[in-house]
Formats: C-alpha cells, sequence, structure tokens
C-alpha cells in the first residue's frame, strides 16, 4: 500500500491552509512572508551562491547546505524582496515545509504540494507555478548534488 | 421652445486637479496627480485612492491609508470567459469600495502603475469619467518614506449604477487587429518578445505563446521606456521624442498598442491616451497569448517590423 509522501512538518501547513477560507488563506500566506528570516552572512556577501528561481515573478534565490550522510538532512535558504510578499509566502511554506529533512524525503514529496494549499483561485494558476518552480529546483538541487 | 445644448462633456472633477507643473505640459493634467498632492487631499470627500499590483498580497503589507484594493484577476477579470466583469459586477464591484459614479479616483500600484494602468483602463471601459494614476506609483510613495497603514478599510457601500461595458473605442479584439493593418501598431513587450527570442517576459513564467514574434508592421516601443528610474512618466518633450520621433505616431493615428495580457500596453495606452492626447488608441488586451497562439495570423520575427499584411 502506499503511503503519503508529504512529510509530517508539510503535510501541518496544507492543512492549515486548508482549514481557512480564502482571505484567510491570503493572511496566512502574508504571515509566511513576514517570518521569512534574513539570508546568513555568508550567502549575502556570495549573492553567486544562489540560484535565481526565474520562474518567479519576483526575484527569488534559494541555495541547499547538506549535513554528511547517511542521512543528508537539507538546509534551505532564501532570498527575495520585501516589495514581493507572494514569492516571500512560498519560500516561507518551503522553508518551514521542508528545512531539517533528509533529503530523500524532500525529493518524495509530491510536485502538487502547492497547489494543494487553496490559493489558486486567490492567486492565479500562473502564480501558483513560482511556487511549483521553487520546489522543482530544490529536488534538482539535492539530486545533482554531488553526494547524491 | 426649449434648446439643449449639448456641451462637449469635459470630465467632471469633484476633487480639484493637481496644478504640478510637470503635468500642465501633458494634453490631459488632469488625468495624474502628485504624490504630494495625494498626502493632502486623503480624505477629501468625493476622493477613493485604490490600489492594484501584480503582487496579491502586496496591499496587506501595509497601503496609503484609507487605500481600498482592486485586484486584476479577481476582481476585473470574468472568472470564466477571457474577458472583464459585465455591467452589474463591475457595479458591485464599486459598491463594495464605496465608489460612487462620481467619485474621484486615484489609482496606484506597484512596478511603476502596470496594473494600476490597467485597472484604470478598465474602469474606462465602463466609462467612469474621473480616474487619475499617482506618478510614481506605490514605489515612489514608498521610496520618500510616507506613512502606510495595513488597516482594512470598510467603506459604506454606494448604490453604483449598472453601466454596461463600451469596449469599442478603447479595446481592440483579434479581429479589429487584423482590419486594422496599414495603421500603427505599438508591441510594447522586451525586445527579446519582440524579435521572437522568447515568448515571455525575462525573468517571468512562460505563459503557453506558441509561436514567438510579433504582429508585422509592428513598432517596437518597450512600456518601460515611458517611465523614469523613480517610475514617474517621462516629461512630454521625452514621450514626444519617443512616440512622434522614433516611433513616427501622428496626430490623427489610428493606434493599436499590445504586450502579452494587455497590462504593459496599459501603461502605454495611457501616456497614447492622456499624456500625447492620441485620441484614437486601443489595447489589443488579447495581445501576445492570443495572438501567439492564433492559427493563420501573420507573425514577423527579427528587429524588423516586416509588411504589412493585407487585411482579413
Amino acid at each position: 500500500m502506499e503511503t503519503t509522501a508529504i512529510p509530517q512538518q508539510l503535510a501541518e501547513i496544507v492543512d492549515d491552509f486548508q482549514a481557512l477560507d480564502e482571505p484567510d488563506r491570503l493572511q496566512l500566506l502574508l504571515e509566511f512572508s513576514r517570518g521569512l528570516p534574513e539570508l546568513p552572512e555568508r550567502f549575502r556577501e556570495h549573492p553567486e551562491l544562489l540560484e535565481q528561481v526565474v520562474e518567479c515573478q519576483s526575484p527569488l534565490f534559494l541555495t541547499l547546505e547538506f549535513a554528511p550522510l547517511p542521512e543528508r538532512i537539507v538546509s534551505l535558504y532564501f532570498s527575495a524582496p520585501q516589495e514581493a510578499p507572494t514569492t516571500r509566502g512560498f519560500a516561507g511554506v518551503l522553508l518551514e515545509g521542508l528545512n531539517g529533512l533528509p533529503a530523500a524525503e524532500i525529493l518524495a514529496v509530491p510536485d502538487d504540494v502547492p497547489e494543494r494549499l487553496g490559493l489558486t483561485r486567490a492567486i492565479t494558476p500562473l502564480r501558483m507555478r513560482g511556487m511549483a518552480a521553487m520546489l522543482g529546483r530544490i529536488k534538482r538541487q539535492i539530486r545533482e548534488s554531488p553526494a547524491a | 421652445m426649449v434648446t439643449i445644448v449639448l456641451a462637449e462633456r469635459a470630465p467632471r472633477m469633484s476633487v480639484a486637479t493637481d496644478p504640478h507643473k510637470k503635468f500642465a505640459a501633458y494634453a490631459h493634467p488632469e488625468r495624474l496627480v502628485s504624490t504630494d498632492w495625494l498626502a493632502q487631499n486623503i480624505g477629501t470627500p468625493g476622493l477613493v485612492v485604490v490600489e492594484s499590483d501584480e503582487d496579491v498580497l502586496l496591499y496587506e503589507t501595509g497601503h496609503i491609508d484609507g487605500a481600498v484594493k482592486i485586484d486584476w484577476h479577481t476582481d476585473l477579470n470574468d472568472e470564466v470567459a477571457r474577458d472583464y466583469v459585465d455591467g452589474e459586477g463591475f457595479a458591485r464591484l464599486m459598491s463594495a469600495k464605496g465608489i460612487s459614479r462620481d467619485s474621484t479616483v486615484v489609482i496606484y500600484g506597484d512596478k511603476s502603475n502596470w496594473w494600476a494602468a490597467y485597472a484604470l483602463w478598465v474602469f474606462t471601459l465602463f466609462g467612469h469619467e474621473d480616474i487619475r494614476l499617482l506618478d510614481g506609483g506605490r514605489d515612489k510613495w514608498i521610496a520618500e518614506g510616507r506613512s502606510v497603514s495595513t488597516d482594512t478599510p470598510q467603506p459604506a457601500a454606494t448604490d453604483y449604477p449598472v453601466i454596461e461595458r463600451n469596449d469599442a473605442p478603447i479595446r481592440a479584439y483579434m479581429t479589429d487587429v487584423l482590419q486594422h493593418f496599414g495603421n500603427p501598431l505599438i508591441d510594447v513587450r522586451s525586445v527579446d518578445e519582440y524579435t521572437g527570442a522568447r515568448t515571455h517576459m525575462p525573468a517571468y513564467p512562460e505563459e503557453g505563446a506558441l509561436r514567438g514574434g510579433h504582429i508585422p508592421s509592428a513598432a517596437s516601443v518597450p512600456w518601460a521606456r515611458a517611465a523614469a528610474e523613480d517610475g514617474t512618466f517621462r516629461s512630454r518633450d521625452e514621450l514626444d521624442a519617443i512616440y512622434r520621433g522614433e516611433a513616427g505616431l501622428k496626430d490623427g493615428d489610428d493606434v493599436v498598442a499590445y504586450c502579452r495580457i494587455g497590462e504593459r500596453s496599459s501603461h502605454t495606452w495611457f501616456v497614447l491616451q492622456h499624456l500625447l492626447g492620441f485620441q484614437h488608441v486601443r489595447n489589443y488586451d488579447g495581445s501576445w497569448t492570443e495572438w501567439g497562439n492564433a492559427v493563420r495570423v501573420p507573425i514577423a520575427k527579427g528587429d524588423a517590423p516586416g509588411e504589412v499584411p493585407a487585411r482579413a
């Protein structure tokens, strides 16, 4: 039998969104936007270490760090300007939902998770694609990392 | 016997216009307000301030005190057909936002007022008379350190009349564009979109146009050329040099502007119609996401505008 591949910490966020009506979902996304932490200094001084997610409507940069084998715990880092709260909100959801998980668990996250937040009508499918692209690039960086 | 004189109707301005010196050179200075003017006029009876952004959450992070939010997608577009709301839908929206038919509406937004100009153009489809843009938009207001609020206003509902859209004067459909050949077309997208090197904006998502290039004979004048570094509109002289000089537009021309979905070309429509005074300017909102997917319409690739096709 197939078990759900959504990690607990991400599943809780999806449930939180699903439990709200549309205006409150937007408000929750705004809270994730506000909660997105600043980049650590080592990245702020080296923007070339970050990858731009060009599918987002506003500049969004991300990078990953891996703890050693066997589990390869992933740390995620995002950067997006204050005037792009929707993009920041998507980043905030992925940070809280995926940060600190083993690489294999992140690779197993279904690609349609962004659609499960119930934001597509308010935010438009096009804008949601930016979030799907972030997830896609996180997975690709995991797959292409040397120890993969 | 009663004689009725039908004077040519000038816009009825219920709130005094901004006498800013830069605006006086434009064909319709009453269509712009400065940040100074707005700061002094917030709260004036009859004035409603509207924020319209690309980013759906930006308003919630803080907006001009008392401003209401209008979202281009969820408020102005029909939910099913690719079209705008109808007269009833618009009247409902206006009522909910506290806008009366004679309200002075000042619209501002992010990205140098793209979406604000788009909203202004949609208001124009419904003939709302007194609509103005905040020169420089949201970015200028913030850059000047002016106050913002996160309180969402709860305006009293108004009795806005149901007025059906009048598309023909300012909106072109694809069939109109096919009949328009021989008259000036302005493509306001980036140069790479115009040449066909790409089908979407740099750093923006692919929106599914199957073909790249431009409508044959269209001149390439990227929208941003009309905006200065701080997002304000360039001066009358600078705009004349771009649109009358380089693009060769002449008084009396019948002009169609387009982009990808009609939002950037609303910005150019505003410039041509209200700042430069062209009287026959239409926005082709189907734009490249329609033309670049349509079967058997002519397309030109590369830097050159290309031959004028026969009218279909």
